[in-house]
């Protein structure tokens, strides 16, 4: 590896300042799952590595007027072990603990998984579903973006040169709503997903009053599928409205054929991971 | 460019060391402080033969810079053993022969102590997921997930 510079600043304003003064050399450590596996295969040759997890505010997990607001930086081990967030989103957890095994469980992050930008990380379609909105630093202060903005295609993100990704607030949301996020893969653990969906769903006694559906793995970027949220607000969830919400699912899919699915296999399934993912949902919002 | 000084704990012993900025926790433990316990398989994070337990996470030293050691505390295989006390994961390893080539075995007590640490009653499913980061291409699994829940449930027994 070439040999670089290492820095871990203990707030975000020092953080921001030395990535726009790295000259566009400069590359966020949070978990490392990702970056140092690309140093390692010469993708990425930082000069100047800025590890933010000394920075409070990133490393911490928040609960504010409903409002969940997980640092950037936060691994998904101590999310696995929040009893709180847990029980809030559900889905959102179960996918940031689906990502890898239990060793990068302890370093891996969702501000990570976000700005590696992948279209199958797990956790974006579930983060898109929920409507996380990402807190953003850069040189020219703060804004908030949702979370679907920040994907602009495999490996690459909208954010601005010397900009970070701080946290990613859940908002908070009614009585009678819950979240789910189903991947498949060919086995039980430890694989990159063949197709993702993220469900989040309010109900009103039977009736579905609100809902967001997010796909992962079938484009080049996590889609959020508006056309199955409205197949799916004003129903009870019955079969015809399921169908219709699977079928916008599949309009929805542009993905490629690769050694983990075909374009044929990864649409169907888009369509009957919705299904399934909406049937949990639901019934955890039944609980709430 | 200079070195980056780095104080933490390994093994309970205070510990200093100088590293580069690009110097994983691995390559420090293997060729600064001559730990070679944890072996380098995969380098990506896939293979578990790295494991350690930092602040009390199981990470993969691979996938962690020696610089980011600073102030943490690092268990690796080497401070497992009491002494001459081996723990009670490496004894059955021994009794049981969960082990063939050795090269993971490192990893697999490391994750296995880390699994146990927190779930002292685990299903096999849960030692199977547990371990699931660590890739064994000699016993097929079999005798390491027996040995882990055997050791789990002597564990238990001693605590009545």
């Amino acid at each position: 590896m070439m040999q670089a510079e290492y820095r871990a600043p203990t707030s975000v304003d020092e953080a921001v300042g030395l990535m726009a003064g790295s000259g566009g050399k400069g590359r966020v450590l949070a978990g490392g799952t990702d970056l140092l596996v690309q140093m390692r295969a010469g993708m990425q040759v930082p000069g100047l590595i800025v590890d933010v997890k000394r920075i409070a505010e990133m490393t911490s997990i928040v609960q504010q007027d409903g409002d969940w607001r997980i640092g950037a930086a936060v691994s998904g081990a101590e999310i696995h072990d929040h009893a709180g967030l847990r029980a809030a989103w559900p889905g959102v957890v179960e996918a940031i603990n689906l990502i890898g095994s239990k060793q990068v469980q302890g370093r891996a992050s969702a501000g990570g998984n976000l700005c590696n930008a992948s279209p199958a990380a797990d956790s974006v379609p579930a983060l898109v579903a929920a409507g996380a909105v990402a807190t953003v630093q850069g040189p020219n202060g703060r804004r908030a973006v949702p979370v679907e903005q920040i994907p602009a295609g495999p490996g690459r993100t909208s954010l601005a040169p010397g900009e970070i990704v701080v946290s990613l607030t859940l908002p908070a949301r009614p009585k009678g709503s819950g979240d789910a996020y189903l991947r498949l893969i060919p086995r039980t653990e430890m694989d990159i997903a063949v197709v993702g969906c993220g469900v989040n769903l309010t109900l009103s006694g039977h009736n579905c009053v609100a809902a967001r559906v997010a796909l992962g793995a079938v484009a080049p970027t996590v889609l959020l599928v508006e056309a199955a949220a409205k197949a799916l607000i004003g129903s009870t969830l019955d079969p015809a409205s399921l169908e219709a919400a699977a079928a916008a699912c599949r309009a929805a899919c542009k993905p490629i054929d690769d050694k983990r699915g075909t374009i044929v296999y990864r649409t169907k399934i888009a369509g009957v991971l919705l299904k399934r993912a909406v049937a949990i949902a639901a019934q955890r919002a039944g609980k709430h | 460019m200079s070195k980056i000084h780095v104080t933490t704990t390994v093994n309970g012993e205070p510990t200093e060391f100088l590293c580069n900025a690009t110097d994983t926790l691995l390559d420090v433990l293997r060729d600064e402080l001559r730990l070679t316990g944890a072996k380098e398989g995969c380098g990506s994070g896939d293979c578990g033969a790295c494991s350690v337990i930092v602040d009390d996470r199981l990470t993969c030293a691979c996938l962690m810079l020696g610089a980011e050691a600073e102030g943490r505390r690092v268990l690796t295989i080497e401070g497992m053993a009491h002494g001459d006390q081996l723990h009670p994961l490496q004894k059955k390893f021994i009794e049981m022969a969960a082990l063939q080539c050795g090269v993971c075995t490192p990893g697999v007590l490391i994750a296995a102590k880390a699994l146990l640490d927190r779930n002292p009653n685990p299903t096999e499913t849960e030692v199977r997921f547990g371990l699931a980061g660590n890739l064994c291409r000699c016993t097929g699994y079999d005798k390491i997930i027996r040995a882990v829940m055997d050791v789990a449930a002597d564990q238990r027994e001693t605590a009545r």
